[in-house]
């Protein structure tokens, strides 16, 4: 049992600052600051440039590009990515399907697609929810009908995170609606975004951008060997990359992140006697958070320590824990973040417009505030909303 | 506090306890809804936000028309006498409908500037004038880094050969883009953060070296960052007693408080509405949503934040006529506190009970959730009043 970071690891995170002190690109680094930050360009190219350093999936497989860092190190890594910030690999290819493919797809698959996932030379979505099966998932209606060698998929999905910018979604799909439970129907399918029939509707949300869509199929038909795994047994797949998706979605380093924000513009305003910054109450929610991060943080390096020494791919209940406190802690911070901007959070980003090419710098700095904390609104909602990690840790950890 | 209270109302209604709205007042709520549910579904209110000048100079027209942009004034000047009850009815209305005419930059916080500071010439001409719809006026006091602080201003105004001089900048003054006279305040002397010697002048839009910045603002709402540079104006522009301006700038923002108290009880008892609507007929799980216990118990405490900002949106109301500075004081700290929790719990529950399709802009909860996120943070927000309220003996 060690809690400290050891020399090695500190060396190692150095290594890592080092690295993105270097290599980041200006865009993305002026884009990190902004609302709605990175371009899809700017996504795409830091990722070839971890790639390149072998650094795109550090926890997949070494046969399939990973390394051998340890849980501590692959959570350092992540850390030191968000806290700069800069763009995250794309999780659909990195955390979602990637290692679902690694785990279930066939050789062909492998082959094909993970050297493209790694490199973002292909682009997923993922097309799970519907607009009658959310929470409920596996009670999706989207068909797949065998014809031949080919799936004739036909159905809904929406809430599609960047489906305008991907080139192929992975969707559950009702493969048999006969079976004896809603689950036992449902397998994994990768469609290809350019088939004939598929269609990509945005959905524009409340901070007045685009991140989610709804995806139309009619009549799609996809290859037979699209499938991952077993026909049928898609909610397994599901299940694991439901569970590899809670882990990654705690994000210690966004918050940690926005954290220091608040701080540096607390300093600048002004509260009854003197700063913000210096104002108790203030300081005293800083800890606060301060606090729950280091609980949470070290929680989350006990999980993906011990699921690593369990290696198999059942799915661990206790990351639901990750999810619910990682997306409440996130949701904390954006909304700390908006109350030291306090009033200055009123403008939209028209007033850049408004200014004429006259716009001042330090007004960029506060624009991306409150879009943040409307956008953090859904981090309860999405990749299951807490109410179900409640449901799934009271019933699958505590037995009710 | 309690007995506080009830000897408010009972001055108000008539030495006894009672809540019930009179004949008049059930009529003037019955109007103004009726206006609202007719004029303003959210298409139509998207339509005006997009709109050249953001707001609807017919709805502007129908809100003179049926007399409620002069409701509050003294009949006098072309007013309706009516008081803070009636005034409370109007804005809860408006929040209903998520209103966003220019009514609290014009009415709220301009009319009380101009009702306790005017001379009697200049009470007759504007408040007749933006009762009757014909002229629009904003309120320019917040600047880049005041914050919460009123008595934070470096604008400066400085008296030469008989005009006044103002220079500085005033950030996000709401409506500043349309309105044709702006009260901007400026600093006659001291340091930045004294309470003495701030002044308060009556700017036409027109005069030279103002720029107005305009644009929306997250809540649908037009604001405006407005530069002085020489803005000159003649000696009676000022508005009250030089240096003294301060306390009218609370007493504004009193009245600000109480305003968006009751606008954000129309808003939130939407959101509590559609949310409750929502539970009952989304099915999840092969049934209603709302069977689920732990939905039924955050619909159950958002009920109870509602009432809660109801209650204090009375109280409010009541204290804007309070004649004891400190009183009015601490009640206007309680009121926007309250109010502020009230906001983040029904605001944020609707979110989450809505799912996905909370965070939408084609869906309404969204719209209420934004407006009532900027009502937290107007005229001060939970900590800023809870440690202004932690700074004063409790009057109970
Ligand atoms: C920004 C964003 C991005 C998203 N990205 C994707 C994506 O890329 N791909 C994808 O497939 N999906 C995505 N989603 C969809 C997301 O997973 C769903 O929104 C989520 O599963 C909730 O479903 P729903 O919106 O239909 O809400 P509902 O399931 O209808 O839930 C409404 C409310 O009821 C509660 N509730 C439901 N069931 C229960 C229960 N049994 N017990 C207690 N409470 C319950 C919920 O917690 C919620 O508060 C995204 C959503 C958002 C908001
Ligand atoms: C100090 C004290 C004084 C009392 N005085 C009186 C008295 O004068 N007269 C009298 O008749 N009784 C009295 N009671 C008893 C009191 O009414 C019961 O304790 C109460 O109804 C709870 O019942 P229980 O203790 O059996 O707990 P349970 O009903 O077994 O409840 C256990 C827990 O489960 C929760 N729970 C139970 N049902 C539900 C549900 N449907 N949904 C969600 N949660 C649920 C409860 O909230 C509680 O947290 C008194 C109790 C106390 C502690």
């Amino acid at each position: 049992m060690e809690l400290a970071f050891s020399s090695e690891e500190i060396v190692f995170r150095d290594e890592i600052r080092a690295f993105i002190a270097e290599k980041l690109p200006e865009s993305a680094r002026k884009n990190g600051g902004r609302w709605p930050h990175w371009s899809k360009e700017d996504v795409v190219t830091w990722q070839r440039i971890l790639n390149e350093k072998g650094w795109a999936v550090p926890h997949w497989p070494v046969e399939y590009g990973g390394t051998n860092w340890t849980a501590v190190q692959r959570y350092i890594f992540i850390e030191e990515l968000l806290r700069t910030p800069t763009p995250e690999p794309l999780s659909f290819n990195v955390n979602m399907v990637g290692p679902v493919i690694c785990t279930f797809g066939n050789d062909e698959q492998k082959k094909y697609f993970l050297p493209k996932l790694r490199n973002l030379d292909i682009w997923f979505c993922q097309g799970f929810s519907e607009p009658g099966a959310g929470s409920d998932l596996a009670s999706l209606k989207t068909s797949a009908v065998k014809d031949g060698d080919e799936y004739v998929v036909n159905g809904q999905k929406i809430w599609t995170s960047q489906a305008h910018n991907a080139d192929w979604i992975f969707a559950l799909v009702r493969t048999n609606p006969n079976a004896a439970k809603p689950q036992m129907g449902i397998s994994f399918l990768l469609i290809d975004m350019k088939s004939e029939g598929v269609t990509v509707r945005g959905i524009e949300t409340i901070d007045e951008s685009r991140h989610v869509n709804e995806v139309f199929f009619d009549n799609v038909r996809v290859p037979v060997s699209n499938i991952v795994g077993e026909e049928n047994k898609g909610w397994d797949y599901a299940k694991f990359l439901l569970g590899n998706e809670r882990t990654g979605i705690a994000r210690v380093g966004l918050s940690r992140e926005r954290l220091g924000r608040a701080k540096k513009l607390a300093a600048k305003l002004p509260s009854f006697n003197g700063p913000l910054a210096d104002d108790p109450q203030f300081k005293r929610k800083c800890a606060t958070v301060e606090m729950q991060l280091k609980s949470l943080e070290i929680t989350i390096m006990r999980i993906i320590d011990r699921q690593r020494r369990r290696n198999d791919s059942a799915p661990d209940p206790a990351t639901s824990m990750l999810k619910l406190r990682g997306a409440e802690i996130q949701q904390t911070t954006a909304e700390l973040l908006a109350d030291v901007a306090g009033p200055m959070v009123a403008p939209t980003g028209q007033i850049r417009a408004a200014y004429e090419g006259d716009f001042p710098a330090e007004l960029e700095e506060t624009l991306g505030i409150i879009p943040h904390y409307f956008n953090s609104r859904a981090a309860t909602i999405y990749g299951g909303s807490n109410e179900i990690q409640r449901n799934i840790i009271s019933k699958g950890i505590l037995g009710l | 506090m309690r007995s506080n209270v009830i000897s408010y109302l009972k001055v108000f209604w008539g030495f006894k306890m009672d809540f019930e709205l009179s004949n008049e007042q059930q009529l003037l709520k019955d109007s103004v809804s009726r206006l609202i549910a007719d004029n303003y579904d959210l298409q139509k209110r998207g339509a005006i936000i997009k709109s050249a000048d953001g707001y609807s100079k017919t709805v502007w027209k129908q809100l003179a028309d049926l007399g409620l942009l002069g409701l509050s004034f003294s009949s006098n000047y072309g007013g309706f006498d009516g008081g803070p009850v009636e005034q409370m009815i109007v804005l809860e209305a408006f929040g209903t409908g998520l209103l966003i005419e220019p009514y609290l930059a014009t009415i709220v916080l301009s009319g009380t500037a101009i009702q306790s500071a005017a001379d009697e010439n200049k009470k007759s001409e504007l408040l007749s004038a933006i009762s009757n719809g014909d002229h629009l006026m904003a309120f320019a006091h917040s600047e880049r880094l005041s914050r919460y602080q009123l008595s934070q201003v470096e604008t400066r105004a400085q008296l030469k050969n008989g005009n006044w001089i103002l220079n500085g900048e005033k950030t996000t003054v709401l409506h500043g883009g349309i309105a044709d006279t702006i009260i901007v305040t400026a600093r006659t002397k001291g340091s930045d953060r004294s309470t003495d010697g701030i002044s308060l002048f009556l700017v036409p839009a027109k005069t030279k070296g103002i720029t107005v910045n305009s644009y929306p603002t997250i809540d649908g709402m037009q604001a405006a960052d407005i530069k002085l540079s020489n803005v000159s104006v003649p000696q009676n522009a000022l508005l009250g007693e030089c240096d003294k301006g301060f306390l009218i700038i609370e007493n504004i923002e009193q009245h600000g408080i109480a305003a968006v108290a009751a606008e954000s009880v129309g808003a939130m008892q939407c959101v509590l509405d559609m949310t409750v609507d929502y539970l009952k007929t989304r099915t999840q799980f092969g049934r209603p949503i709302g069977d689920f216990q732990v939905l039924q118990h955050r619909a159950a405490d958002m009920y109870v934040a509602v009432e809660e900002a109801r209650s204090i949106a009375i109280y409010a109301a009541m204290m804007t006529t309070e004649k004891d500075t400190e009183k009015r004081r601490h009640a206007m700290a309680t009121t926007k506190a309250q109010i502020g929790v009230s906001c983040r719990e029904v605001g944020q529950g609707g979110v989450q009970l809505h799912g996905g399709i909370g965070i939408t802009e084609e869906y309404a909860i969204g719209h209420y959730f934004k407006r009532l996120s900027m009502i937290e943070r107007q005229f001060g927000d939970v900590e800023h009043h809870m440690t202004t309220l932690s700074m004063m003996d409790s009057p109970d």
